[in-house]
């Protein structure tokens, strides 16, 4: 079974390479999408309740449909490829991101704004000075959760196509190949992991006053 | 000439019947200390936050040095008037440094006057610079924070500082040493200094004249001593006597 897997590795290095290369970059690629909206939503959210409720019902709602079912869905719309893939991906790394960031802004001290506006700052300053370095524990700790969750679904993109550590696994299944499935496990769980390590390495040197 | 008016100040909050702050009227001269006294609910944080435009009066009108506030931008006030609050509100993301010159930073001070006036400041308040500038705010007691958002709030050198119960949190032998510490800050530096308490011991000690509120009225507005003597009303006598049974308490119990 080693010996197996040992072989595979060394015969298809080129294209296991190929496979990580792609996982990485689906993976980062849907964070990245996931940031850019759920981190101003989220701001959005923490703003009233109301416009919480707005942001956060579709999300949640597109959170509860399993992303195998998002993927096979959006074949219709997008066809198959990257794009369908990354657009799944998204969808569930969303909600975590935005969540946090929400609860994030709203953890910041109402003094703290006070007195920030008491010492004399302007609201745009407050906001970069003030909530947005307040918010950045609870936001980078949602974004943390989602870079897991994605690395780990990534796995289901090459169901449609998409490239990624999910080839050798479906491959392994249609095959009845045990070597190629423990090894593609193995390197989405290595992967997740990893990221997970990367992330938290980043966050200390953010947060660095907290770790003083 | 006197240094802030109060002519008439009134707020009322929404949803509220009664006047938080009801028809207040009052001259500070420059370099007096006054503190505002009152219990929790009287107005006399009000009286301050409408000072530096964090509330805006519903009727009358505010004059500091000689300007209606309404007609200052509130940034600009403010940064004239040095605020500290009871939790400090230092950044907990920035050092000490940085907390003490924030404003000086979003106004493009170069980094070494930044850095002297911090140094110069951290001395004031006395804490040792190089022990001090370069630690984050949760590395410091109480009693140092508090110091601290002195600091910060003394940063533009304002002429006129609004305290809102800054010692309220900190332990009694600490408040001793930081009201006596601002005793002699204001002393060499000639600040005048709104100081507001709910501590009548307090506020008969720091405050070389001490405006009384009950339910956002002003209810007597003088030096200590005449207020011991004279008291206004029947509200005044009786913060008096319950000072004066506590004191009799220390001295039945020794």
């Amino acid at each position: 079974m080693i010996a197996d897997i040992a072989n595979y590795i060394s015969t298809h290095s080129a294209q296991l390479g190929t496979q990580i290369t792609a996982h990485i970059g689906i993976s980062l690629f849907a964070l990245i999408v996931a940031v850019v909206i759920g981190v101003p939503c989220g701001y959005f959210a923490s703003k009233s309740a109301k416009s919480e409720a707005l942001v956060t019902a579709p999300f949640e709602i597109l959170r509860v449909v399993p992303s195998l079912a998002v993927l096979i869905l959006l074949i219709p719309i997008m066809g198959t490829g990257v794009k369908p893939a990354v657009t799944a991906l998204t969808i569930l790394a969303i909600p975590p991101v935005l969540l946090n960031t929400s609860v994030g802004f709203r953890s910041i001290p109402e003094f703290m704004v006070e007195s920030a506006r008491g010492i004399g700052m302007t609201e745009r300053e407050m906001l970069f000075k003030v909530r947005i370095p307040g918010a950045l524990p609870m936001m980078l700790a949602g974004i943390r959760t989602a870079l897991v969750e994605i690395v780990a679904s990534t796995t289901l993109a090459a169901k449609i196509g998409g490239g990624g550590l999910g080839e050798i696994i479906f491959t392994g299944l249609g095959l009845n190949r045990t070597d190629m499935l423990v090894l593609g496990g193995l390197l989405v769980a290595a992967l997740s992991l990893l990221s997970g390590v990367v992330f938290d390495v980043i966050t200390r040197r953010l947060l660095r006053y907290k770790y003083v | 000439m006197s240094v802030i008016q109060y002519e008439n100040v009134c707020k009322k909050f929404a949803g509220s019947s009664k006047y938080a702050v009801d028809h207040v009227s009052a001259e500070i001269e420059s370099g007096e200390f006054i503190t505002i006294l009152g219990s929790s609910g009287c107005g006399k944080t009000t009286l301050l936050k409408l000072t530096n435009r964090l509330y805006d009066p519903d009727d009358g009108k505010i004059i500091v040095e000689g300007v209606d506030i309404k007609t200052v931008d509130p940034v600009e006030l403010r940064r004239r008037l040095g605020y500290v609050i009871q939790q400090v509100g230092l950044f907990p993301h920035m050092t000490i440094k940085e907390n003490i010159t924030v404003i000086p930073s979003l106004m493009k001070w170069d980094k070494r006057r930044m850095d002297e006036r911090a140094d110069e400041l951290l001395k004031l308040v006395g804490l040792e610079p190089a022990e001090f500038r370069d630690r984050y705010p949760h590395q410091l007691s109480g009693g140092q924070q508090q110091r601290i958002g002195l600091a910060r709030a003394l940063v533009l050198d304002p002429d006129i500082m609004l305290l809102d119960e800054p010692f309220g949190a900190i332990d009694a032998i600490t408040r001793l040493n930081l009201q006596n510490e601002l005793l002699r800050i204001q002393g060499s530096l000639g600040k005048t200094i709104l100081f507001v308490t709910h501590d009548i011991n307090e506020a008969f000690k720091m405050g070389n004249r001490v405006m009384v509120m009950n339910e956002g009225r002003l209810l007597q507005f003088d030096t200590p001593r005449e207020i011991v003597q004279n008291p206004a009303d029947a509200f005044v006598k009786s913060l008096i006597d319950s000072a004066r049974t506590q004191e009799k308490f220390w001295e039945g119990a020794l």
